[in-house]
């Protein structure tokens, strides 16, 4: 992975009449990697896509692939193909002349036409099927139709737009991996779509978690689920424990907040803040643990009691109430095979959670 | 309890029999109805071809088989005439409409601009307005411009083919465009985004990707136009110039007189040649 910028989104906003679909987005996708837009339908990272092909034009700021201003530059110009949601396999040709499409329009000589399309058909492994129609083909070989289409054209960047949406969910795994290692091997700049936060942990390099417009936050997976910088991105990436209070002081590292009801916890601070500040504790429940209570509490503790147990196979769910209007999620690994689920807690058993500081975060907003 | 059994054991055999198929009274009600509903349709279109063999003179009673009348039809240069201005009116009546159409079809479906309700209302009206309002109005409208005409360029023109022809445009637009918008309805405008982000400029994508996919549909359109201009009367009648009749104003003065077998005849190979278009229409839209 070189550090060249393969697109670069400068202060881009798009609005459709009263709507902003795409509000002042600044983003930098580097050469090679596999970037994914993450969020809710309705987010703009679709708007944004469709702005990179030239589909739309972005109401101000400025695009630029590998440097180029693309301005007003027509879809068909630009150095970019894309991957459709709904594949827009062309239903009156073949496969073959699905995928020799884009080099026909570049006046590829004949013969190097049908070299080509047998590699990027052999890529996707569809070799055999040229001669079939669009609707002969089942969806996930469709897929890899409208994936040979768009990369027999050596693009600078490949555009997905939800393409794995329509799979169904073991041949959407598949793919998933699939498409990975399929852009390891072109080294073709991917930028991803989706709504799937797994799909997008699963996949990507880099990761842009968007809502409502706005860009949220850009970084790897590890970071966007370890280190989410606002409450939206704790809760829409994984599962989490929010608990709302205000900014009392310092401790260490660590900022300590109170819950109206006087709890106190202590975690990560993405960013400093003052005491007074409305800020949103987060934990995930894979990382609070759950102990038997002997007598004393320990450092970061706090009594409850077990509601629920849920056995789910790799994990068990528990649920503990620490007081009348609170409870807590936690999963525990079920890393002992054993068939005796009475040595495991039981709903109504007292129980001490830990939430270990390292583990937490401290979120405005 | 022994008394009842054997009635619900019949009524059991009478439900049985109906939901196999078999006979019964509401069935064959059915079926008779069914008979006498076709043969009300197709009864006077049998006979008419029937007795376009009959030997009799007056088509009336059947005394022997015969090819005559068509032999005689095929001699007859008015009717042959007739026929010919026919061909010719609705063929190139055809192309235009159906370019005009499928281009006003496109606008309509694709674009928003100004008017466009009441272009869209507009549209439809030919198809509502009864035949003899747009004859009359065609006819009074030809005549205002020949006068324009005449007034600046000092030429006299009178009321011939070409007349005939475009009020045969100007109802025909309208059925194509209705078939061909929907067609492009149905058409996914992904498709033609695919065809761009694959660098087909706009006349690329058009020619190689719409046209061939609303093509069936644009054909239906053509098909249409064609036979509603084949069997157009009144329109036909008003705007024809002396000596430039069309088959079915020919056919009408002709019966006038008498009734021949030679008219069963032209309007048998009519039936022919409108079935023919159907089935064409129909063939392709199935190859889709």
């Amino acid at each position: 992975m070189s550090d060249s910028i393969a697109i670069e989104l400068r202060d881009v906003v798009k609005r459709f009449g009263d709507v902003v679909a795409v509000d002042h987005v600044n983003l930098q996708i580097r050469d090679g990697e596999f970037f994914s837009m993450l969020g809710p339908s309705g987010c703009g990272k679709t708007s944004t896509l469709r702005m990179i092909a030239g589909f739309e034009l972005p109401t101000a700021g400025s695009i630029l692939i590998h440097g180029r201003e693309m301005g007003l530059t027509p879809p068909h110009l630009r150095p970019v193909n894309t991957v459709f949601q709904s594949y827009a396999l062309f239903p009156h040709m073949t496969v073959a002349q699905n995928v020799a499409f884009g080099l026909e329009m570049r006046k590829v000589p004949k013969a190097e036409i049908a070299r080509q399309v047998k590699e990027a058909l052999e890529l996707v492994r569809l070799s055999g099927l040229e001669e079939r129609r669009p609707r002969q083909l089942s969806g996930g070989q469709q897929q890899r139709v409208a994936l040979a289409r768009a990369l027999v054209n050596h693009p600078e960047v490949l555009l997905l737009d939800e393409p794995l949406g329509a799979l169904d969910q073991k041949l959407r795994k598949e793919m998933q991996l699939e498409l990975k290692s399929l852009q390891a091997r072109v080294g073709i700049t991917f930028v991803f779509v989706t709504h799937d936060q797994e799909e997008a942990l699963t996949m990507s390099d880099r990761i842009a978690v968007m809502n409502k417009g706005k860009l949220l936050q850009v970084g790897t997976p590890t970071e966007i689920y370890e280190r989410p910088n606002c409450r939206f991105v704790a809760d829409f990436i994984g599962e989490t424990n929010f608990i709302d209070g205000v900014v009392i002081g310092r401790d260490g590292n660590y900022t300590v907040l109170e819950t109206p009801e006087g709890l106190r916890f202590r975690g990560l601070a993405t960013r400093p803040l003052s005491d007074g500040t409305q800020v949103t504790y987060s934990i995930r429940p894979e990382k609070v643990r759950l102990l038997a209570p002997n007598g004393e509490l320990p450092p970061n503790g706090l009594a409850g009691t077990v509601m629920t147990v849920n056995y789910i196979g790799s994990d068990t769910r528990i649920t503990v109430r620490i007081n009348d209007r609170r409870t807590i999620d936690i999963w525990e690994q079920n890393t002992r095979s054993t068939l005796d689920r009475d040595e495991y807690w039981q709903p109504g058993e007292a129980a001490v959670i830990v939430c270990p500081p390292d583990n937490a975060l401290v979120l405005s907003e | 309890m022994i008394k009842t059994a054997p009635a619900t054991t019949a009524s059991a055999r009478i439900r049985g029999a109906f939901s196999e198929g078999r006979l019964t009274w509401s069935g064959l009600a059915l079926t008779g109805f069914s008979i006498l509903v076709y043969l009300f349709l197709y009864a006077p279109i049998v006979i008419l071809v029937l007795f376009s063999f009959t030997r009799d003179e007056f088509g009336v009673r059947w005394t022997g088989f015969t090819f005559d009348w068509y032999i005689r039809l095929f001699n007859n240069p008015r009717m042959m005439g007739a026929a010919w201005n026919t061909l010719v009116v609705a063929t190139v009546s055809t192309i235009v409409s159906t370019i005009i159409g499928t281009l006003l079809a496109m606008a309509m479906e694709r674009y928003r601009f100004r008017g466009r309700n009441a272009m869209e209302g507009l549209i439809y009206l030919p198809i509502v307005v009864p035949e003899i309002v747009m004859a009359v109005a065609l006819l009074a409208f030809s005549a205002i411009v020949f006068d324009v005409i005449k007034m600046v360029t000092g030429e006299t023109l009178r009321r011939n083919l070409t007349t005939v022809t475009i009020g045969h445009i100007a109802f025909s637009i309208s059925f194509v465009v209705v078939v061909v918008r929907t067609s492009l309805k149905n058409f996914d405008r992904r498709l033609e985004e695919a065809a761009a982000d694959l660098g087909a400029d706009s006349w690329q994508t058009f020619w190689r990707i719409t046209f061939p996919l609303i093509l069936p549909g644009i054909i239906g359109g053509a098909l249409l136009a064609f036979t509603l201009s084949l069997d157009d009367f009144i329109i036909s009648l008003f705007l024809s110039g002396p000596g430039t009749s069309l088959l079915p104003v020919e056919v009408y003065n002709r019966v006038r007189r008498a009734v021949t077998p030679e008219i069963n005849a032209i309007s048998t190979l009519m039936l022919i040649l409108s079935m023919a278009l159907v089935a064409l229409s129909q063939l392709l839209q199935r190859r889709r």
